[in-house]
């Protein structure tokens, strides 16, 4: 039996000094004894014994083993942690990572299992002491310009020197201690100074903890009492040094009362203010205005459609967008993901297919009056995205109100339909747009109708070769468009 | 006679209480000993405080004022409601913050406020307070801002240079409740207000042509509020509202907030406990839907009226009513079935998948997974385990339902 005596106060150089030879010794885990020093001196069984030399001796002309890096930053966690067992579990774990070299990964072991439960236990601790520090500030020193501060924690393991770069990123602007009975950490804006030495608790007192106070017995809603879910994240333990807790028993004895308290007091007349504010808002509602002169009206009115449920659903009205002159005028489906954010028809993916064709053909966006059949998206939703959905026949149809007023005030020489969805809105849908498909015919009173399709069916086609057929087809069709108008 | 800071902190804390998010989480990394100012963020949150009512205490959560000109009847604020008012100045919300940072109460800021004279006067004063905080005191922790709805998206891109996340609540499920419960809010800004957002942000995402760096903008992204139980609205439309918010504005978070009695209530309002269970359970759903696979309507498509199972878990209560997909062997199925298994989480399913890899597993292993194995065996097939007939049990329902509680004496 070998007997290893180590501080133990967090501090993996340490263990590692003493497991090096040990290891390369090929010391059986079990005939190990790993001891604190600060339990070894009340120890019954007699005084424990150092390293013994035979093993500094192998280490001293063996080749250097090796560890996956994974059991490094392990070992640096679990050895924080303060149950004695530390150290053998951690040498037990890398004996067998010598024979077993994916051993780690087997989280189910035992072994693993257990390392993987203290790294927790020690990373939980970590963060409860970041959550659960409390600075009182102190007087700064004379001649000094930086506040102090000072607080006082008591953590379950040696995580001290773990823990106090967060302290540092966090609070470079001030000075400020940390002290436990595991030890001290302290920053005076250049250096991080941490001593293992435990401390004193200060018992010092702040101003501002009246106002956290008030803070948290305030923020608390004495309707939705869940003191278990608060025990689990903030047990006992931590209260003694928590200014707010000594809040929690009243809090907790007063809930019901107070909820009962609130129902009591349950709608009054209102105050003055707000029948001033009713009144003011009476008369400004807005006269509705008979019907759209303008472009800009209609578009107006149409911010607030709800002739059918797509409104529910999308963001907003994608309007048409062009001169009030224009002479040809450009109808597609409905808007996209896009769109339906932008507010804009045409200037999502379809759009930028769309513009190249058009800009290729000599169709001068600008100057062109473009819109859709549908002013609504619709779609359906999956995960993070939004899958486009075809319009039905009642949607089209409720929403041609808006086309045909368009088409009144804008009065284009040519309508071009892409794709079915506005040739049924243009049509009434009795004619398939295979038949159509790039010829002009007559729309009503000197207006034309060219149908092509709609750029979103070019981006669709998986074959490369069939694509630019296609995209060739529909600037043909555009082509013919600009000639025409 | 003017309040006391103290006083004016208890009303405007008071009136923030029934905003659900505290979260800190999700945003950049930020260290104050390169700015040599004050404050970091380290992408996950941290919890300072927990009240009794269970919940994270993780900024300093208040209104700027609860004077408002809104008349939103679940809204302890609304202008009918005969409330104590207060109002903190920017220099008072700047101060508090960092005072009460500099003690390790709090992450940073979450800052909401009534609207007073207008919309862009309200939203104008809460950007200043981020950019005195982040400027002049040079302020490295979180900073959390509710935009207040119809304020220019100017001043909403101003917000967004300053704060780490920005919220607009949607408050209730359908269109029709709002506006009948908050005849001042438009639904459809809401909406174009969230959807702006998302544009500006993937904007900044992108990096410019001169630097290929990436702006920072509202890098902790963007969340939203629902109110549950006020309305009649049921948790299919809910749920089903959660996801088109997902898609279509790349929400980061789509919090519910069981609708609790507020002092002075709105006649228009039931006066109940508030559905803490039900809220529960949307939050599990909404965990389904965006990590585990789950299409809102599997989860929702048996449950009677729409509404999620209080009793059980909404993944056990698939499970049982898809019991032909079960026992799910744990040595060879698929991650998408694993995740579907009543009792593993993500957490859970990445350490079988890593284990099995080295070795066949058997129920123990799984314990040591911390997975409860009361609650797996019925579903899945181990080395050494089989259900057999367990999963065609017709009462295993009730082997999962919380035991019947006996009523107290008189």
């Amino acid at each position: 039996m070998v007997t290893i005596l180590l501080d133990g106060r967090g501090d993996l150089a340490e263990w590692r000094e003493a497991a090096r030879p040990l290891l390369l010794a090929r010391t059986a885990p079990r005939t190990i004894d790993w001891r604190c020093r600060s339990d070894a001196t009340s120890d019954l069984f007699g005084p424990a014994v150092e390293t013994p030399d035979t093993a500094i001796a192998v280490a001293a002309t063996a080749p250097t083993m090796t560890v996956p890096k994974a059991f490094l930053s392990l070992a640096q966690a679990v050895i924080c942690h303060s149950d004695p067992l530390r150290f053998h579990l951690l040498y037990r774990v890398l004996f067998r990572l010598q024979e077993e070299r994916t051993l780690l990964e087997v989280l189910s072991d035992a072994d693993v299992a257990q390392l993987h439960a203290m790294e927790k236990s020690v990373r939980r601790d970590c963060h409860k002491m970041t959550a659960f520090v409390r600075f009182k500030e102190v007087a700064a020193e004379d001649g000094h310009a930086r506040r102090r501060f000072v607080a006082w924690f008591e953590p379950d393991h040696h995580i001290v020197a773990r823990a106090a770069p967060f302290f540092q990123r966090r609070f470079t602007d001030m000075d400020w201690i940390i002290a436990t009975p595991k030890g001290t950490a302290a920053w005076n804006g250049k250096a991080l100074t941490i001593s293992a030495a435990p401390a004193e608790n200060p018992m010092l007192t702040d101003q501002t903890d009246t106002l956290w106070r008030t803070y948290f017995s305030n923020i608390f809603n004495p309707a939705r009492l869940k003191v278990k879910m608060m025990m689990t994240e903030m047990p006992k333990k931590y209260w003694k040094n928590l200014p707010e807790a000594k809040l929690i028993p009243g809090l907790i004895a007063g809930a019901e009362a107070s909820v009962i308290a609130m129902a009591e007091r349950a709608a009054s007349e209102a105050p003055l203010f707000h029948q001033r504010l009713q009144a003011l808002a009476q008369t400004e509602r807005e006269v509705a205005r008979a019907s759209a002169e303008t472009l800009e009206e209609l578009r107006e009115d149409a911010r607030h459609c709800t002739r059918c449920a797509l409104h529910c659903r999308a963001t907003q009205t994608v309007f048409g967008e062009g001169p009030q002159d224009a002479k040809i005028m450009i109808v597609g489906e409905q808007p996209g993901d896009q769109e339906d954010l932008a507010g804009r028809p045409f200037v999502g993916p379809a759009g930028a297919v769309f513009n190249t064709v058009a800009q290729d053909a000599g169709l001068v966006r600008k100057d062109t009056y473009v819109t859709n059949a549908v002013k609504h998206f619709k779609y359906e939703p999956r995960g993070k995205r939004r899958i486009h959905q075809k319009p039905n026949a009642g949607e089209v149809q409720h929403c041609k109100w808006w086309l045909t007023r368009e088409l009144e005030l804008v009065k284009p020489k040519l309508v071009v339909a892409m794709g079915s969805t506005a040739l049924m809105a243009l049509t009434d849908g009795r004619q398939r747009l295979s038949d159509l498909r790039g010829q002009i015919v007559q729309l009503g009173a000197g207006q034309s109708l060219l149908v092509t399709v709609h750029p979103s069916y070019l981006l669709r086609i998986p074959d490369e070769g069939k694509r630019l057929e296609e995209t060739t087809r529909f600037r043909l069709d555009i082509a013919r468009a600009v000639k025409f108008g | 006679m003017k309040k006391s800071l103290n006083e004016r902190l208890a009303i405007l804390s008071d009136a923030a209480k029934y905003d659900a998010s505290c979260a800190s989480s999700g945003t950049v990394k930020r260290d104050s000993s390169k700015s040599g100012g004050l404050g970091s963020t380290e992408g996950s949150g941290i919890c300072h405080a927990y009240s009794p009512d269970g919940r994270c205490i993780s900024l300093l959560k208040i209104l700027m004022t609860n004077f408002c000109i809104y008349d939103c009847a679940y809204c302890i604020n609304r202008s009918s409601s005969n409330v104590e008012r207060a109002r903190f100045s920017v220099e008072e919300v700047v101060w508090l913050t960092l005072e009460f940072y500099r003690r390790n109460y709090i992450e940073g800021l979450f800052l909401s406020s009534g609207i007073i004279r207008s919309s862009d006067y309200t939203m104008e004063e809460m950007v200043r307070i981020a950019r005195e905080l982040r400027v002049t005191h040079n302020f490295g922790g979180y900073i959390h801002l509710k935009s207040i709805p119809e304020a220019s998206p100017l001043l909403i891109e101003q917000a967004g240079f300053y704060a780490d996340r920005l919220s607009i609540n949607i408050e209730l499920p359908t269109d029709t409740g709002l506006t009948r419960l908050a005849p001042e809010k438009r639904p459809a800004n809401i909406r174009k207000s969230m959807g702006e957002l998302r544009l500006k942000i993937e904007a900044a995402n992108d990096p410019t042509l001169q630097t290929n760096r990436r702006k920072r903008f509202v890098p902790a992204g963007q969340s939203t509020q629902m109110i549950v139980g006020a309305d009649q609205a049921n948790d299919k439309v809910i749920l089903g509202t959660s996801a088109r918010l997902y898609g279509s504005y790349g929400l980061r978070r789509v919090y519910y907030s069981a609708f609790s009695p507020i002092p002075d209530a709105s006649k228009n309002l039931p006066l109940i406990k508030p559905p803490l269970m039900r809220e529960h359970r949307l939050y599990q759903a909404d965990w389904l839907y965006r990590f585990y696979g789950f299409g809102i309507e599997e989860i929702t498509e048996n449950q009677p009226d729409g509404m999620l199972d209080l009793k059980l878990d909404p993944k056990l209560a698939w499970a049982l009513v898809n019991r032909h997909r079960f026992p799910v062997n744990i040595n060879t199925a698929e991650r998408e079935m694993l995740l579907r298994v009543p009792g593993l989480g993500t957490k859970a399913v990445n350490g079988i998948l890593s284990a099995r890899r080295h070795r066949r597993l058997r129920l123990e292993d799984l314990a040591r997974l911390h997975v409860s194995i009361k609650k797996v065996q019925s579903f899945v097939v181990t080395e050494g385990w089989t259900p057999h007939r367990l999963i065609d049990r017709s009462d295993l329902r009730a082997m999962f339902e919380p035991k019947p509680e006996q009523l107290e004496l008189l």
